[in-house]
């Protein structure tokens, strides 16, 4: 029994990281309808940035957040504003392909840049600190990532749903046509949704440098975790990304528990069962709307 | 004062041309009709003046600055607001939400959400329901206070009476009069007729992206208009 609940919480806590992780990735889909195919090489990107802060300024990877979220959310309006916005509207083919080819991009210049070796982003203690409930042990750092997510999502959707911003994100969403009757320059809120998709990818991809080691190819395995956790949420549904991150967390975590080499391997599995039985996800759009 | 001045306007879709030369002019506070069969072009010409497609050729004249060519937002920020055809509420924004998006532009004026509600108290008592759980005819009346909030000077109206019963069409169109009495130019398209030349000051009638007839209320003559709207 208290196996069983370890092994639920930590399905929790690593859900926390992936509802996290694909957050950014769910709305970039649900506002501007662009798959983002170098999403997981973005949060690379960002635990890079970390590096360097780190090397500059010698500060926490963990404080060096503060700096990357900004600088991400900076990139992100600039992508959107100078390429992405010349592909929406049209074919969700052309943002996939443009996207795909900025992955191909990162992936050389960060190994141009960074070599092709693994780095990890030191935080210190709290990576092994943790606390004990009879005989479960919930780490200190996996904690901090399931608290940073809610706190993320409940701040998103609080500007989704109780701000002017908020507001005419969801009208352009329903109907961009007829938003832009109303005054609304809608290239102008694709920019600032893709700003706020890197924002999180910042804050999402500075954790991943801390709760694991990366190298310019490991964007890769984000994107498959991310895609999993939005599939299996339901597109466009902010809170079902949570729940898909949840149920990837803890279906990896029992593959794990059965045999060391399942953990993935688990998760896909059942990515797949969603595909055939709701290929619509957990809270599909319309359910509960972004 | 001429408010809109459209002279010799091309205007389609892609490879379709849908307008072949119309010319029209509205004053301030003048209701023009726009009337004329499925496909004759009517919502074409909406769709340009509002900035949705681009004009071919020819010119759109507004407060005597060309704005044909333009994005549909900056347009709006010109004072020029559209009722489009169907209503276009946005499903996942309440009732009071969509009244709001209105005031996207920004623009100064006597309409604020308390007035909209003055106009359409109705609306008042569900402003926090979805706006797919209106009947037709609130959604028509959250449409057109959408459109008010952005203080037009220009109000284009596509296919009001569109599925809705005659009586609440009637009190659709009075609330246009004394919108268009405060000095708000308004241009009507209309499937209904009589309706359109009732409740307006001048009618014209498109065919085929043609303008086929062009006239006032008062020397209305059913059997010409007849002739334009179906031609021989």
């Amino acid at each position: 029994m208290v196996e069983w609940t370890d092994t639920l919480i930590q399905g929790i806590l690593l859900g926390g990281f992936f509802a996290l992780s694909g957050l950014g990735l769910s709305l970039s889909f649900g506002i501007m309808r662009i798959v983002n195919i170098a999403h997981g090489d973005f949060l690379v990107v960002a635990a890079y940035l970390g590096v360097v802060i780190v090397g500059l300024v010698g500060i926490n990877p963990i404080i060096a957040i503060a700096i990357i979220a900004p600088v991400m959310y900076a990139a992100g309006y600039g992508l959107q504003r100078s390429l992405l916005n010349k592909a929406v509207g049209g074919s969700e083919l052309t943002p996939l392909l443009i996207t795909f080819g900025i992955s191909i991009i990162l992936h050389n210049v960060l190994q141009e840049v960074f070599s092709a070796d693994f780095k990890s982003l030191d935080a210190g203690s709290i990576e092994i600190a943790s606390i004990a409930i009879g005989n479960i042990h919930i780490g200190l750092f996996p904690l901090s990532i399931l608290v940073v997510a809610f706190v993320v999502y409940s701040a998103l959707y609080r500007i989704m749903h109780n701000t002017r911003f908020g507001r005419i994100v969801r009208a352009t969403v329903d109907d961009p046509e007829v938003s832009s009757l109303m005054g609304v320059d809608t290239k102008k809120i694709y920019s600032l949704g893709m700003a706020l998709s890197m924002a999180i990818i910042g804050i999402a991809g500075a954790l991943y440098g801390i709760k694991s080691s990366f190298s310019p190819m490991t964007g890769g395995d984000q994107l498959l975790f991310a895609f999993e956790t939005v599939i299996i949420g339901g597109m466009g549904s902010i809170w079902g990304t949570m729940l898909g991150g949840m149920a990837l967390g803890i279906s990896q975590i029992i593959g794990f528990k059965i045999h060391a080499g399942w953990g993935a391997f688990a998760g896909h599995l059942i990515f797949f069962a969603f595909l055939f039985v709701k290929p619509s996800g957990l809270l599909a759009k319309g359910d509960q709307h972004a | 004062m001429t408010l809109l001045k459209i002279h010799e306007l091309h205007a389609g879709y892609g490879p379709i041309t849908a307008l072949f030369g119309v010319s029209l002019s509205v004053d301030e506070g003048q209701i023009l009709a726009l009337i004329g069969a499925n496909g004759a072009g009517k919502s074409t010409l909406l769709r340009a003046i509002s900035g949705l497609i681009k004009p071919n050729e020819g010119l759109i004249e507004y407060e005597g600055r060309s704005i044909g060519g333009r994005d549909p937002h900056e347009i709006a920020a010109q004072g020029i607001a559209m009722v489009p055809e169907g209503r276009r509420l946005f499903p996942s924004l309440t009732v009071e939400e969509n009244i709001l998006m209105g005031a996207c532009s920004r623009r100064k004026g006597p309409w604020t959400l308390a007035k909209v509600y003055d106009l359409f108290p109705i609306l008042k008592d569900r402003r926090s329901l979805l706006s797919t759980m209106l009947s037709g005819g609130q959604q028509q009346m959250a449409a057109v206070g959408r459109a008010l909030m952005s203080n037009p000077r220009l109000l284009l109206c596509d296919e009001l009476s569109l599925g809705l019963a005659p009586m609440i069409v009637q009190d659709i169109y009075k609330t246009l009069q004394s919108v268009s009495a405060t000095g708000v130019s308004l241009i009507v398209v209309e499937q209904d007729i009589n309706q359109a030349i009732n409740s307006s000051d001048n009618f014209l009638c498109l065919r085929e992206g043609e303008m086929v007839l062009k006239g006032t209320k008062e020397k209305a003559d059913r059997a010409k208009i007849a002739h334009a709207y179906f031609g021989n």
